[in-house]
């Protein structure tokens, strides 16, 4: 008889579902996975070195490009850990819009999660669907910072600048006309907060609409019950965080346990699994996207009613006005030296972390008294998401290595920094 | 968070085998020698007062040249703005003129976040390595297996070598690369570049074609302003508890 063995494939990095440049390297038995060896890196910018050479202002960009979905969550653990080596902290309406405006990434992040990992597993609707949501959270982000993605919005001390009072319109063209530039006007007549406002009313019912897809599907569950079951204590010895680890039983949540930002005047709940199977995750990451929407509409009362400054009045952290600059030697001159120099951060090392959509996105900075980090670490969720990938999908079904790696959400934006 | 029982408690458990530091911080810094590293970890997983159930995140740091300022703001020279180029920051050389290993007594440390659930606190470990040449820590990995990858990691870009790690392979780095890339002595720019060759119809890899240079150059100001948010007062103040 014929020696039978087992077959390597290469699966990616060009491959669709492997949600950009993952090159995994699959044993296989037949169609059953034995080994699974992720090869990461291919997107790897160094992106903790440049931090490194860069004065501590200039690398909140780098932020936006790590976990290139979730941008001002990025962003929100950098401008922590510089506050917390400072020892500043923003004014209330800065930490509220920073709150807000996590809920709103997360909302964007689930949706890119939800419609990229139901396309792979077969779900071409939902795709559509979240898409046309996730423009707004796009949209949301562009009135505020005049960009779609990478917002650079978050500033040491505070935000760079106040919520807008008018949120921009579509113009007529032929493609939007008539009926259909009425309705996508329709929530936009107003500021970005009866925007976000009306977005987040609206959402439950969008969030019903996906679940009305995808939750009671036949397909859907064939593809993700029982696939990729983590126990607790596996979950926690693997470093998983986030939804990752509530699917999983474990009731942790950073914005619950060890609140920042605004998040200790929220009333919201965590959801958790049960089974720790990538169903669960689901289920989990559905019902998170509902309390965000909740989380959202707390934060848009809240900023109406209390107006007020969203930066820090620190000219050695934070820059002056333009009218301050043009008035005020002194201001014109902290002005130069922050843009030419940047500030100088106290001697010391610290760790601040955010619950990101992914998971737990942490910065640890260590400052030797200088204007640019001594060393900058980020930890990434997915990382350590992506290092669990062998156990996960070991045993299991070539198609169903899919599943998992849609189920951990993974962006290599921010594995490979 | 309750910082002082933790360091209340480390000390008391472990005596001289650590060193806490960072106790008004918002996470409390363990400091243990590298051959205690692998005992006190256990403990501080299994023992329940510590119960430090999750390894959030492992990295190296490189300390060559820590504290070293570019533009020297102390005395006044006559020089002007040649103060801030020669210096020998990542950023200004290429891999050819790669500079002097310079001795550094404890270059490499590796940085561990703990995180405990049950008490709901975090903690940071840290060691040095003792030999710069070939900086050698033990493995993590079986007491928390998410170590694993982060250890590859910090081998790859910083070249500690984690003993008894079961696979010890490069990781964010391209296949066949040389050095670690996050060594303060490995210039920013790299050392080869790779493109498509057209008629060799290969990848082919060059050395880089980019100039090292610096933008802003690294300043260490000692002061004490960013002690409170008025800077009138901070201002005022005497020069005490910089940094």
């Amino acid at each position: 008889m014929a020696e039978i063995r087992n077959f390597t494939m290469n699966f990616g990095p060009q491959h669709p579902a492997a949600h950009g440049v993952l090159r995994l390297v699959l044993e296989l038995d037949g169609e059953t996975v034995v080994r699974a060896d992720p090869h990461i890196g291919l997107l790897h910018r160094a992106t903790e070195k440049l931090a490194e050479s860069k004065p501590y202002n200039q690398s909140i960009g780098y932020m936006d490009r790590f976990d290139y979905v979730s941008m001002m969550c990025n962003e929100h653990a950098y401008v922590r850990a510089i506050e917390q080596l400072l020892g500043i902290e923003p004014p209330v309406r800065a930490q509220y819009i920073r709150t807000m405006f996590d809920e709103i990434t997360r909302i964007g992040n689930h949706m890119l999660w939800i419609g990229s990992s139901g396309l792979d597993l077969g779900a071409m609707t939902l795709f559509l669907y979240a898409f046309r949501e996730r423009e707004m959270t796009m949209d949301l982000y562009e009135a505020v910072s005049g960009a779609r993605m990478h917002a650079t919005y978050y500033r040491p001390g505070g935000v760079y600048r106040d919520l807008p009072d008018q949120m921009p319109l579509y113009k007529e063209s032929p493609w939007t006309k008539g009926k259909d530039l009425e309705r996508k006007n329709e929530w936009r007549e107003g500021s970005l907060l009866d925007f976000a406002e009306a977005f987040a009313r609206d959402f439950f019912t969008k969030v019903d609409e996906y679940e009305t897809l995808l939750t009671d599907n036949r397909i859907w569950k064939q593809r993700t019950v029982n696939i990729g079951v983590v126990s607790p204590e596996r979950a926690l010895q693997l470093g998983f965080t986030g939804a990752m680890l509530r699917g999983s039983g474990i009731e942790w949540d950073l914005r619950k346990k060890q609140p920042y930002a605004m998040y200790d005047k929220m009333d919201f709940q965590i959801p958790i699994g049960v089974n720790g199977d990538c169903y669960d995750r689901y289920l989990v990451r559905i019902e998170e996207m509902r309390q965000s929407a909740k989380i959202i509409l707390q934060c848009v009362e809240w900023l109406r009613a209390n107006p007020g400054p969203v930066m820090l009045k620190n000219f050695k952290v934070t820059p002056p006005t333009r009218e301050e600059m043009k008035d005020d030697m002194e201001a014109l001159i902290h002005h130069f030296k922050l843009f030419t120099e940047g500030f100088c951060v106290p001697e010391g090392e610290t760790y601040a972390a955010v619950e990101a959509p992914k998971g737990e996105f942490g910065c640890y900075l260590v400052s030797d008294g200088a204007n640019k980090p001594f060393r900058a670490h980020f930890r990434a969720p997915g990382f350590a998401h992506l290092s669990a990938m062998d156990e996960m999908v070991r045993g299991h079904m070539l198609a169903d290595v899919v599943a998992v790696i849609g189920t951990q959400d993974i962006v290599f934006g921010e594995v490979d920094r | 968070m309750s910082g002082n029982k933790l360091s209340q408690q480390l000390e008391e458990r472990f005596g001289d085998q650590l060193k806490v530091s960072g106790r008004g911080a918002t996470v409390l810094c363990a400091e243990i020698a590298v051959e205690h590293w692998l005992e006190v970890a256990r403990v501080l997983r299994d023992e329940e007062e510590f119960s430090f159930e999750q390894l959030t995140d492992l990295c190296g740091v490189d300390y060559l040249g820590y504290g070293q300022d570019e533009w020297e703001t102390r005395d006044a020279t006559t020089e002007g703005f040649s103060r801030g180029v020669d210096a020998l920051g990542p950023g200004r050389f290429r891999w050819k003129e790669l500079p002097e290993a310079q001795h550094v007594e404890n270059r490499f440390a590796v940085v561990v976040h703990l995180i405990s659930i049950r008490h709901n606190r975090r903690l940071r470990l840290k060691t040095f390595a003792g030999d710069e040449g070939m900086p050698i820590v033990p493995s993590l990995v079986d007491i928390w297996n998410s170590a694993n990858w982060y250890e590859r990691e910090a081998f790859d870009l910083l070249g500690i070598v984690f003993e008894g790690h079961p696979d010890l392979r490069r990781i964010l780095t391209d296949y066949g690369f040389t050095g670690h890339p996050f060594r303060k002595d490995f210039p920013l720019i790299g050392n080869v570049t790779v493109r498509y060759d057209e008629a060799q119809r290969r990848v082919v890899y060059e050395p880089v074609e980019i100039e090292p240079r610096v933008l802003v150059p690294r300043v260490i100001r000692d002061d004490s302003r960013y002690k409170t948010d008025d800077i009138d007062l901070a201002a005022g103040q005497a020069e005490e508890g910089a940094g």
